[in-house]
């Protein structure tokens, strides 16, 4: 066991780490110059801002009372749960994953990735990274404008809250969640689009599967990344009607551990899609 | 190191689709060209020593290293395919840059290259201009500089000269020659067999997923030893020649030139042929100037083999 222990190690030693890191800078580099920086990403940024102007003519239009600094934080918790979460960045990484290699695919230009000295599976990993910064860049920033333009008219009540109060933490939590949003969407998005021409119906499946999730037994819960995002809320969210399916509360787990389970997740998503990039074939005239 | 591309018992199913079958073919350095009609499994044959497909069975090796996940491979191979497409947004320089950088060389290294490489296939100065407003014979070429920008020693290139006007066609079958002539494999898939004649060391005949023939076109041409081969004899008295070859009773076919100054004539046995040949022009009567193989080009072989006139592929 110890022989082979060390004959592992040997192996990673002894792989192009260098080569490796000077193409995933190179690939990342292009591939989030391609997510952000194309007239075909608007959809994505209007998903992530449309919450921020809504909350900019909340700020200009309505008055501000420091009483209702608690009402105001349970409206940015609902925006990101109910709202980012479920919808935004749900839609946004559903836009931005499948993108990055079927439609590549439908584009008839992935060859030219292939064809290059890069392994196959770093291209993959690459990929899923640019992407990531990509979801994280546009949907991290809106929340953070989100936060801002929440407190702002408060004066300050609003500075003391999120300084001295509760706020920092709040939306430490929210980028938190964020993050592992993009990377767990982002993760089974990308399987999706690597296993089904059409990703989007298998996407309303998954979403479908995220509504219903709460009810289910406790195992099946584990194969959700809203359910363990859920965990992470740092305020719940209490809803009435059909809001309520969505705000479900199941048993308490805690944070470390919610994230850890994510993160497993995610590893197993990204390991299968490895195996499925290694036997991928270009065959554009079937697709 | 095995300097040789070989594919031994290779089949390519697309599902019940037949791509290739049970193709074993060895190809030296050099000039090789893949013939066949459409739908023949040449650029299934391509895709296949890329990696871009799998085979369903047998094995490949292109210059000693499997095509399966290898960037090994890609450091001394170029691909040209002929999908006609490339990312969204790019200029003819970011996309020679970046495919040079993803090689892992300096930024210095990859420019100097960029720059070589355009300027060769004459884009040097609509580089900086996006792809997508270039004409189909510019994206051909923005193609061939991205394969050829890293000295590749295989070069694959699935049907090159489509879209060339006919001074862009010339210039890339100058700088095939110059890429053949310094060793390089270079594998080209062509439709246009007046031009595979002038560039090919090799030919290999793919029609229905099956290899048909392989080999220089002489080798091949002699091959196909039930069509009467035909010889172009430049002479001062055609007619006369003819009519000798006739009483002899050796040829099956003759047919004069237009111009009056030779006579095509067709034998089943080229070797008795130019013995007799050599006994008429012993004798004086005819003067003869020039005599040459008249259908030992791709196009003649073309037609024998898979059937149907090249020129209309």
């Amino acid at each position: 066991m110890r022989e082979k222990m060390a004959s592992f190690w040997k192996h990673l030693a002894g792989q192009p780490w260098g080569l490796w890191w000077i193409q995933a800078r190179r690939l990342v580099r292009i591939e989030v110059r391609r997510n952000l920086f194309s007239w075909r990403a608007g959809w994505i940024y209007f998903l992530a801002f449309i919450p921020t102007f809504i909350i900019l003519i909340h700020l200009m239009a309505d008055t501000h009372h420091s009483s209702w600094i608690s009402d105001d934080t349970n409206v940015l918790a609902g925006i990101v749960q109910l709202y980012y979460i479920r919808l935004g960045v749900f839609f946004g990484c559903l836009g931005i994953f499948s993108r990055l290699i079927r439609g590549e695919m439908i584009e008839r230009s992935l060859h030219f990735y292939l064809l290059s000295p890069v392994r196959r599976e770093v291209l993959l990993l690459c990929k899923f990274v640019a992407g990531s910064i990509s979801a994280v860049l546009l949907f991290g920033s809106a929340i953070l404008a989100d936060f801002a333009l929440m407190y702002a008219g408060f004066g300050a009540a609003g500075t003391d809250y999120v300084f001295n109060g509760p706020g920092l933490g709040q939306i430490e939590a929210y980028l938190a969640i964020v993050v592992l949003a993009c990377l767990g969407y982002g993760a089974v998005f990308l399987l999706l689009s690597m296993m089904f021409k059409n990703p989007t119906p298998a996407a309303m499946l998954v979403l479908g599967w995220e509504a219903i999730n709460p009810v289910m037994p406790s195992i099946l819960q584990k194969i959700s990344v809203a359910s363990y995002l859920r965990h992470l809320m740092p305020v719940s969210v209490s809803a009435d009607g059909i809001f309520a399916l969505l705000t479900v509360q199941t048993e308490p787990v805690s944070a470390w551990a919610a994230t850890l389970g994510l993160l497993v997740l995610i590893a197993v998503v990204l390991v299968y899609s490895c195996y499925r990039m290694r036997t991928l074939e270009i065959r554009y005239t079937t697709e | 190191m095995n300097d040789q591309i070989i594919f031994e018992d290779v089949s390519k199913f697309y599902g019940e689709v037949l791509g290739v079958n049970r193709i074993s073919l060895t190809i030296p350095p050099g000039i090789t060209t893949l013939v066949g009609p459409n739908g023949s499994g040449k650029t299934t044959l391509m895709n296949l020593m890329t990696g871009l497909v799998q085979p369903s069975s047998g094995r490949i090796s292109v210059v000693g290293l499997s095509p399966s996940n290898s960037p090994e491979l890609f450091r001394i191979l170029g691909y040209c395919t002929q999908f006609d497409s490339f990312p969204r947004g790019i200029t003819g320089w970011q996309f020679v840059f970046d495919s040079l950088m993803l090689q892992g060389m300096s930024e210095t290294e990859a420019v100097q290259l960029t720059i070589e490489s355009l300027e060769r296939v004459q884009l040097g100065d609509a580089a900086g201009r996006k792809i997508a407003g270039y004409s189909k014979g510019m994206r051909q070429k923005v193609r061939l500089a991205q394969a050829i920008a890293h000295h590749p020693r295989v070069l694959v290139l699935d049907e090159p000269l489509n879209g060339l006007d006919p001074m862009a066609r010339a210039e890339s079958i100058a700088l095939f020659q110059e890429l053949g002539r310094q060793g390089m494999h270079l594998l080209i898939s062509s439709h246009i067999l007046d031009e595979v004649d002038r560039i090919s060391d090799r030919v290999v005949l793919i029609t229905g997923g099956y290899l048909i023939a392989e080999g220089s076109i002489q080798q091949v041409r002699q091959e196909v030893r039930e069509k009467p081969m035909q010889v172009l004899i430049r002479c001062d008295r055609p007619a006369l020649l003819a009519s000798r070859m006739f009483a002899i009773n050796h040829c099956v076919e003759a047919r004069l030139h237009a111009d009056g100054r030779g006579v095509f004539l067709r034998t089943a046995d080229i070797d008795q042929f130019y013995s007799i040949l050599n006994g008429i022009a012993a004798e004086g009567l005819v003067k003869i100037e020039a005599v040459a193989p008249a259908d030992d080009d791709a196009s003649a072989i073309y037609q024998y083999l898979i059937g149907s006139d090249g020129s209309a592929l």
